[in-house]
């Protein structure tokens, strides 16, 4: 087994010069203290995002887009196809987890100052990753075509059309017309199958590829320990391992919450009946969408809408760019603190507030 | 002792290691394997030969969760409608002695266009399309 | 001649108006041609309470002088209202019916207006009771515009129409919900009450099913009459057929025509009748059987057996139902099973129809095919359960396999670890 495996080795290395690869792998290391439990989370991410990219390839053998066949196909699988149910339940679960997990890496990277100079970039890609996960997450949403999908869909992208100047737009083409129809559901189809698949895996590209060129991160009180007090564990096979067991654990979560928490199929989406009461957004969306409902009809002489609109916008593009607005010194880290923290505590009071209102 | 005990651990590694990718990709070879009805269809339902409908005679059939009655009426002529009278919800039948679609719960009466033309229902049956294929019988939505 | 010509030619002027105005403005301009009645009544603040100008009469052409007479393109008063010219104004309660009747009995004149127009209401209304109080010159009574109004009187499918069927309880309330009124002919000025809280009432006025019967689907309209003891159970079996058909078959049906009993009523109720429950038949204190059949008759006996099949279906459905809502909550195919119950509920009504046959072996029939279909149901249901049970025993497989992976793949860090 052994004598196999290093002739394939030899075999490549003949060829493609492998020593390299083999030489940074070896000295790839991760740096130890009591916050490196945070370095898991970009690869939990990593790994579910695999999950859903199996997952969907295996969705797409029964899945069929259109008014007529969507929920049908979508009913076939989860009642008909042989673990169809575990299939489609993994999906969304995975989906979900994938999202929180994404959040929770942003902020922990932010919260050690992990984004600033030399990694902007790094943050940036992240930033656009995340808001890409959650176009998967809106546009796949309506790809099962029940009433909760159809009407959450018409709801969201009724939104859209109040960002100021190309909403109505940008809202007619999302809908692919004036209203959300069976060409809306071919649109959404893909964007969620090709388009976003292909920009998401050229941006993942990037983003690990930076990683790689740059690094680990190494925290501030880290990085001012004395040399010999510092501790690595290699990359590989230490922390590989220990992702590996991550992904386990959460991999058996979603079998779990596949199969007990199913996701549940709502009667077929009927562009002529009436809302069903409670529409409630995803909840990664919810903070968003609890604030703009929270806002007056009108501040100063802007729709409240288009006012939140406005604010979220900036606000998420001045995320996205803070690398390139704080110095790299230290003293700014007080500050940034309170606004992260401002930042989480909105976050999370407006997804309660969702749900409790 | 240690190399033996790393033996072992490494055996068992496999083992599971191999156990848990079956864990996986029995399900999904599972999932690969068309199911018995080949897809879903609930646009027309095959109802099965022309031969199982004499003349004058009707059946009650499943068209996706919904009841459909299928009538040949006495000119050979197929009709086929949705069975679930629009009054209170009974599932109606077809009366050879009036040619016409009954319901017993209240004396609904249609005709076989599916128009109620008397008692309380207050609108028509919903229309199916019939279609004849190879001496089979097909169900399909209108429209 | 010349008269004539000239009048010709202002009535072929007023034709072509009245053409020229219905393209344009609709139809309920019509009455804005000439009409002098309009115009004085109008000004003098003397126009009737209850004109409405889009009333039946006014849409198709006809204005106040068709019924009242007189000469409305008159601007003077006393010529306009001159009985040389037709002049009749508002009929004695006691003409009313002549005063319609002069154009709705004749058939000659209505078949303009609807070749299938029906002129037999004056003739069915002296039938009534109404109408034969009314030729005794009993005032209080309800001539045609007590239910159809004057002047706003429109087609019975307008629902603006007091004899809408939606309207019809109301409309006939004003006079049988007078307590003061209706007691002077010993009548129970509280039916309407009962009626909006019976099943019918409540299908006809909360529910808005028109198809429910108001007050003239059994009382008859225009020969509105209470229906008598024999024709009770044919005004039921309009709409109940089977119920009729199976309680004329019966025993019990020929007993009760013997007996001069009053067919559905004796048992339902009349205007406060409830939807059934299956305890109105049996021997429990709900029931109905007991009034008449005391314990050890075949009747008790019968009674106690229909029930006990009754209950026997209906507790299997629930059970059914159940079983239903356990497979939906564990997400797997309801589909089948949905379907299947809709023929349980069938079978439900039709044993609940056949009661009336008071027949056991009749009602036992259907239960048992309504039986089978439930268990039918309920196996299915377990399937789907015991296929839910395989799967989270799969899950259990799967699981364990995962938990050793996880612990041999810590046990080989914590090696590696030590070796470093």
């Amino acid at each position: 087994m052994k004598g196999l495996w290093n002739k394939i080795e030899k075999w490549l290395d003949e060829r493609y010069d492998i020593q390299p690869m083999k030489e940074y792998i070896k000295h790839k290391k991760v740096p130890m203290h009591r916050h490196s439990v945070w370095y898991y989370m970009g690869g939990i991410t990593l790994f579910l995002f695999t999950v859903q990219v199996l997952t969907g390839i295996l969705l797409l053998m029964y899945y069929k887009p259109g008014e007529n066949s969507s929920y049908e196909s979508v009913r076939f699988i989860i009642t008909q196809v042989k673990f169809g149910w575990l299939i489609r339940n993994v999906h969304s679960w995975s989906a979900n987890l994938m999202i929180f997990f994404a959040f929770l890496h942003m902020f922990s990277v932010f919260f050690s100052g992990a984004f600033k100079k030399p990694r902007e970039l790094t943050w940036v890609s992240g930033f656009l990753i995340l808001a890409l996960a959650l176009g998967f997450g809106f546009s796949g949403y309506l790809l099962p075509w029940d009433d909760l999908a159809f009407f959450a869909t018409k709801v969201g992208t009724e939104i859209v059309a109040s960002v100021p100047l190309i909403g109505h737009w940008l809202k007619e083409v999302l809908r692919g017309g004036e209203d959300v129809t069976g060409a809306t559901l071919s649109r959404f189809f893909g964007i969620h199958t090709a388009i976003l698949p292909l920009i998401a895996t050229i941006l993942i590209a990037i983003h690990l590829l930076f990683v790689q060129k740059q690094g680990m991160h190494e925290p501030e009180e880290f990085k001012n320990l004395p040399e010999e007090k510092k501790k690595y564990i290699p990359f590989f096979p230490n922390f590989a391992l220990k992702d590996l067991l991550f992904w386990l654990l959460i991999f058996n979560i979603i079998l779990f919450l596949a199969l007990y928490f199913p996701w549940q199929l709502g009667p077929k989406a009927d562009p002529l009946s009436s809302a069903p009461a409670g529409i409630k957004p995803e909840w990664y969306f919810m903070f968003m969408f609890q604030s703009l409902k929270l806002l007056p009809a009108h501040i100063l002489f802007l729709e409240g809408e288009v006012v939140g609109i406005l604010t979220f916008g900036l606000a998420g593009t001045i995320w996205m760019i803070l690398p390139f607005l704080v110095p790299a010194k230290r003293e700014s880290n007080k500050i940034l603190k309170i606004i992260g923290v401002f930042v989480v505590a909105f976050i999370v009071v407006f997804t309660i507030l969702g749900y409790i209102l | 002792m240690g190399q033996t005990r790393r033996k072992f651990l490494n055996f068992l590694l496999s083992i599971t290691g191999i156990g848990a990718l079956g864990a996986i990709l029995y399900p999904v070879f599972s999932y690969l394997v068309p199911p018995k009805i080949a897809e879903a269809n609930v646009n027309s339902v095959k109802v099965g030969k022309v031969m199982h409908f004499p003349p004058d005679s009707s059946k009650i059939l499943k068209f996706g969760r919904e009841p459909v009655i299928v009538v040949r009426d006495k000119q050979g002529e197929f009709h086929a409608l949705s069975a679930v009278c629009t009054h209170l919800q009974c599932i109606v039948q077809f009366r050879t002695d009036k040619e016409s679609i009954w319901c017993a719960c209240h004396n609904g009466l249609y005709d076989l266009k599916g128009r109620n033309i008397s008692g309380p229902p207050p609108k028509p049956l919903k229309e199916f399309k019939v279609n004849i294929v190879n001496d089979e019988l097909i169900i399909s939505k209108m429209g | 001649m010349k008269k004539l010509i000239v009048m010709l030619n202002i009535i072929l002027f007023l034709v072509l108006a009245n053409s020229v105005f219905s393209q344009t403005q609709n139809k309920k301009n019509v009455v804005q041609t000439k009409n002098s009645c309009l115009t004085c009544h109008k000004e003098d603040d003397n126009m009737p309470d209850d004109y409405n100008p889009n009333n039946v009469h006014a849409s198709v052409g006809l204005n106040c002088v068709d019924c009242h007479g007189g000469d409305s393109t008159s601007d003077d008063e006393d010529i306009a209202m001159s009985k040389a010219k037709g002049f009749v104004g508002a009929p004695e309660k006691t003409e009313i019916p002549q005063f319609c009747g002069k154009c709705h009995s004749n058939i000659n004149y209505m078949r303009k207006y609807n070749p299938r127009a029906e002129t037999d209401q004056v003739s069915q209304y002296y039938t009534s009771v109404h109408g034969k109080q009314l030729k005794k010159g009993d005032e209080n009574v309800a001539a045609c515009t007590d239910c159809h109004t004057a002047h706003s009187i429109f087609k019975v499918n307008n629902p603006q129409s007091t004899v809408y069927a939606l309207n019809v309880p109301g409309t006939c309330n004003k006079c049988h919900g007078d307590a003061k009124l209706i007691s002077k002919y010993k009548l129970n000025p509280n039916i309407y009450e009962e009626y909006s809280n019976s099943v019918h009432g409540i299908a006809l006025l909360k529910n808005k099913d028109t198809g429910a019967p108001a007050c003239n689907d059994c009382h008859g309209n225009h020969g509105a009459m209470p229906p008598g003891v024999n024709s009770i159970a044919n005004v039921c079996g309009l709409c109940h057929v089977n119920n009729l058909k199976y309680f004329e078959a019966s025993k019990m049906g020929k007993a009760f025509k013997e007996e001069d009993y009053h067919g559905c009523e004796e048992c339902h109720g009349n205007h406060g009748i409830k939807k059934p429950t299956d305890d109105f038949i049996g021997v429990s204190d709900k029931a109905v059987c007991i009034n008449c059949h005391d314990e050890g008759e075949d009747g008790y006996i019968v009674a106690e057996t229909i029930h006990g099949e009754l209950k026997k279906l209906t507790s299997m459905y629930d059970s059914a139902k159940v079983k239903l809502s356990e497979v939906k909550k564990i997400g797997m195919d309801d589909v089948d099973i949905s379907f299947i119950l809709k023929d349980v509920h069938q079978s439900i009504i039709k044993a609940r129809t056949k009661v009336h046959t008071f027949d056991t072996v009749q009602v036992a029939k259907v239960v048992n095919t309504g039986l089978k279909t439930a268990f039918k149901a309920i196996k299915k249901a377990d399937d789907e359960i015991s296929d839910y049970h395989t799967r989270t025993n799969g899950f259990g497989i799967a699981t364990g396999i995962f938990l050793i992976l996880i612990i041999l793949i810590y046990l080989k860090l914590k090696t590696i670890e030590k070796k470093q």
